[in-house]
C-alpha cells in the first residue's frame, strides 16, 4: 500500500472522528442555548406579580399567570390520580402475572399508545369527555393528560419490577406469603425508588404538553371553579401569549417559559437523583 | 396428640378443584391477579376505543369525500369543501427536512458517544441529551418564533439563498416562517431520540467485531463505519423511524413557525401547514359538523401514519438487539 494512501486514510480517520465529537457537543450546546435564552429573556420579566395576579385585560400591561399555575397543578393532579394507579397496576400485571402472548400484545400496544401524537390524544379526549357534555372542562384536560401518563408509567414500572431479583420473591413465598402479599410487601418496596422516578418523569413529560389541552381544558383568563369549567394552564398560556401581537404578552410568555422549563428540568433532575440513590443501596 | 394431628390432616383440603380456587381467592391471589389483569386489558381497551372514536367521529367527512380527501387541494370552510393534500404535503416535507438535518447529526453524535468518548463523558452527555428531549415542545416553539424565525429572515435564509438559490427548493421570497424553519426546529426536537436509541444499539455491538476490524489494519473510523454501523443498521433505522413518527405528530413548535398557509409550494422558504397544526388552530373554531369531521379525519390519517411507523420501529430495534447476541 502506498504511503499517500495511508496518509489519506489517517486524515479521513481524524477528520471524521473530530466531526462526530463536534456533532455531539453541538447538540448538547443547544440545551445550554435554550436555557440561556430563557433565563436571559424570562428572568428579566419574572416578578412577584407573575405568581400572584390574574392576567390583565388586553391592552393593559402587567398582571400575572397565577390562574395558569394553579390550573397546571390541577390538571397534573387529575392526570396523576387517574393515570398513575392505572399504569402501576398494568405494570405489575406485566411483570408479575403476565402470560406470554397476552403480555406481548399489551406491551406492544402500550408502546404504540405512547407514540400516538399528543394532538390525537386531544381529539380522543374531546370526543370522549367534551362532546357528550358540550363544553370544555378541567376534567377533559385531566383525562387527556392521564392517557399520556399511562403508557410511560406502565413501561417504567414493569422495567423496575423486573430488576428485583427472583430470589427475593422466592424467599417471601418460602416464608408462606401469598403472591400478592409478596408483591405488596417485598417486590414493590424494593422497586419503589425506580417506580417513583418513572412516575415523576411521566408527570414532568405531560406538564409541558400543550396540544392535548387546546380543545379539552381550553383556557381561561379567570379562576376556574371546581372541575367542570375550562381552565388555563402554563403551556397553553405560553402558546397564546407568544403568537399574540403584544410586546407585554411576549415578555410574559418568556417568563412562563422559564417557569415551565424550570419545573420540568428540576423534576427530571430530581428523578435521576432518586434513581441514583436507589441504585447505590 | 395423635388425634389432633389427624384432625389437622383432615382440615387441609385437597389442592385441586373449586376448593383450591376458593382458598386462593381467600388469600387474595386471584383477586389481585384479576385486578391487575383488568388494568392491563384496559390499555388495549383505551387504544381500541381511541381508534373507534376517531373512526366514528370522522364519519361525515369519510362518506362525503371518500378517497378524494387525500388528493383535494382546497380547504374551504365557507363552502364546506375539504381536502387534505396541502396538510399531508406539509407534514411530509417538514419531517423530511428534519430528518435530512437530524440523521447525520444524530448518528455522528451517537458514534461519538458509543465509540470514542470515555464512559463517564458519554454518560454525562447522554444525560444532557435526555434533558434536551424533556424540553416541552411549546418552549421550542417560543424559541422558534423569537430566535429561529428572525435568524432565518435576516441571516440564515439569505445565506442559503446565495449558495443554493438557483434550485427551485430555495427560490422565492423568504418570510422567515415556512417549511425550512419548521424543519430546522423539528430536527433539534427529534435529534435526542435518534442519539439515545442509536447509542444503545451501537453499544450492543460485540467488542470482537471492532477488535477484528482493527486487527486487520482498519483505522478507528473504518472499523466504526464499515463494521460497527452496518452491524447496528437495523436498530439505527428503527431510531430514525421513531424520530420520523415524532416529527410527523409534533404540533406546537411547528404550528408556531410554519406560517399556517394551506398551499403546496416547491420552495422550502414558503409558508405551509401541517396536519397537526391545522387541527391545533382550527379545531375550536370548527363551526359545522362536516368541518369538525374533516379535522378529525386528518387526525385519523396522522394517527395511522405514526402508528405504522412506530410499529415498524419497535420491530427493527428489538430485532437488532436480539441479533446482537444479547440474551432476550
Amino acid at each position: 500500500m502506498s504511503n499517500a494512501r495511508i496518509i489519506w486514510r489517517k486524515t479521513v480517520n481524524y477528520v471524521m472522528l473530530t466531526l462526530t465529537g463536534v456533532a455531539a457537543f453541538g447538540v448538547v450546546s443547544v440545551l445550554f442555548l435554550i436555557l440561556g435564552y430563557l433565563i436571559w429573556n424570562g428572568g428579566t420579566s419574572l416578578n412577584l406579580n407573575f405568581f400572584t395576579q390574574l392576567p390583565k385585560p388586553v391592552g393593559e400591561t402587567g398582571g400575572g399567570m397565577a390562574n395558569a399555575i394553579v390550573g397546571s397543578l390541577k390538571l397534573l393532579f387529575l392526570a396523576a390520580m387517574m393515570g398513575l394507579p392505572f399504569g402501576l397496576l398494568a405494570g405489575v400485571y406485566l411483570a408479575e402475572f403476565g402470560g406470554k402472548t397476552f403480555s406481548f400484545v399489551v406491551r406492544y400496544t402500550t408502546d404504540l399508545l405512547n407514540g400516538v401524537p399528543s394532538i390525537v390524544i386531544g381529539i380522543f379526549a374531546y370526543s370522549l369527555v367534551v362532546l357528550p357534555v358540550k363544553h370544555f372542562s378541567t376534567l377533559a384536560g385531566g383525562v387527556a393528560l392521564a392517557i399520556m401518563v399511562i403508557p410511560i408509567t406502565v413501561r417504567s414500572t414493569e422495567e423496575f419490577l423486573r430488576a428485583v431479583p427472583g430470589s427475593m420473591r422466592e424467599a417471601a413465598m418460602a416464608l408462606g406469603a401469598s403472591q400478592w402479599k409478596t408483591i405488596v410487601t417485598v417486590v414493590l418496596p424494593a422497586a419503589s425508588g425506580g417506580i417513583l422516578t418513572g412516575m415523576l418523569l411521566a408527570l414532568a413529560r405531560v406538564a409541558g404538553e400543550t396540544a392535548p389541552l387546546l380543545f379539552t381544558a381550553f383556557s381561561n383568563r379567570y379562576w376556574s371553579q371546581g372541575w367542570g369549567q375550562p381552565i388555563a394552564s402554563l403551556p397553553v398560556m405560553i402558546y397564546t401569549y407568544a403568537i399574540a401581537p403584544y410586546d407585554d404578552w411576549h415578555r410574559q410568555a418568556w417568563a412562563a417559559g422559564l417557569v415551565l422549563l424550570g419545573l420540568v428540568l428540576v423534576s427530571n433532575l430530581g428523578a435521576r437523583f432518586i434513581l441514583a440513590r436507589t441504585k447505590a443501596i | 396428640m395423635s388425634a389432633t394431628a389427624t384432625t389437622i390432616a383432615h382440615e387441609v383440603p385437597p389442592n385441586t378443584g373449586l376448593r383450591a380456587f376458593v382458598r386462593k381467592l381467600r388469600s387474595g391471589d386471584e383477586i389481585a391477579h384479576l385486578i391487575a389483569l383488568v388494568f392491563a386489558a384496559g390499555i388495549l381497551l383505551i387504544t381500541s376505543l381511541l381508534v373507534y372514536e376517531l373512526w366514528r367521529t370522522s364519519y361525515l367527512s369519510r362518506t362525503k369525500f371518500g378517497w378524494m380527501f387525500f388528493w383535494t387541494r382546497t380547504w374551504d370552510p365557507v363552502f364546506d369543501n375539504f381536502g387534505a393534500a396541502p396538510f399531508i404535503y406539509g407534514t411530509l416535507v417538514t419531517s423530511a427536512v428534519a430528518l435530512v438535518i437530524a440523521v447525520p447529526l444524530g448518528l455522528a453524535s451517537a458514534i461519538f458517544l458509543s465509540e470514542l468518548a470515555p464512559r463517564k463523558v458519554s454518560d454525562i452527555i447522554s444525560f444532557l441529551i435526555d434533558l434536551l428531549a424533556a424540553v416541552p415542545s411549546v418552549i421550542y416553539g417560543l424559541l422558534g418564533i423569537f430566535v429561529v424565525v428572525p435568524l432565518m429572515r435576516t441571516t440564515l435564509g439569505p445565506a442559503i439563498k446565495s449558495v443554493l438559490g438557483f434550485t427551485p427548493l430555495f427560490s422565492g421570497p423568504n418570510y422567515g416562517v415556512g417549511f425550512l424553519t419548521a424543519g430546522i426546529v423539528l430536527a433539534i426536537m427529534v435529534v435526542p431520540f435518534i442519539i439515545s436509541v442509536s447509542r444503545e444499539v451501537l453499544l450492543t455491538v460485540p467488542r470482537e467485531q471492532r477488535e477484528a476490524a482493527l486487527a486487520l489494519g482498519a483505522t478507528r473510523w473504518e472499523s466504526t463505519w464499515q463494521v460497527v454501523v452496518p452491524w447496528a443498521r437495523t436498530g439505527i433505522m428503527g431510531s430514525i423511524f421513531l424520530a420520523l413518527a415524532r416529527a410527523l405528530g409534533e404540533t406546537m413548535a411547528v404550528t408556531m413557525v410554519i406560517g399556517n398557509d394551506p398551499k403546496i409550494t416547491a420552495s422550502l422558504f414558503a409558508p405551509g401547514y401541517t396536519i397537526a397544526s391545522v387541527i391545533a388552530n382550527e379545531f375550536t373554531e370548527a363551526t359545522g359538523d362536516l368541518y369538525l369531521s374533516a379535522l378529525i379525519e386528518l387526525g385519523l390519517v396522522l394517527f395511522l401514519m405514526t402508528f405504522i411507523l412506530n410499529g415498524l420501529a419497535r420491530i427493527l430495534i428489538v430485532a437488532t438487539e436480539r441479533g446482537g447476541g444479547r440474551p432476550a
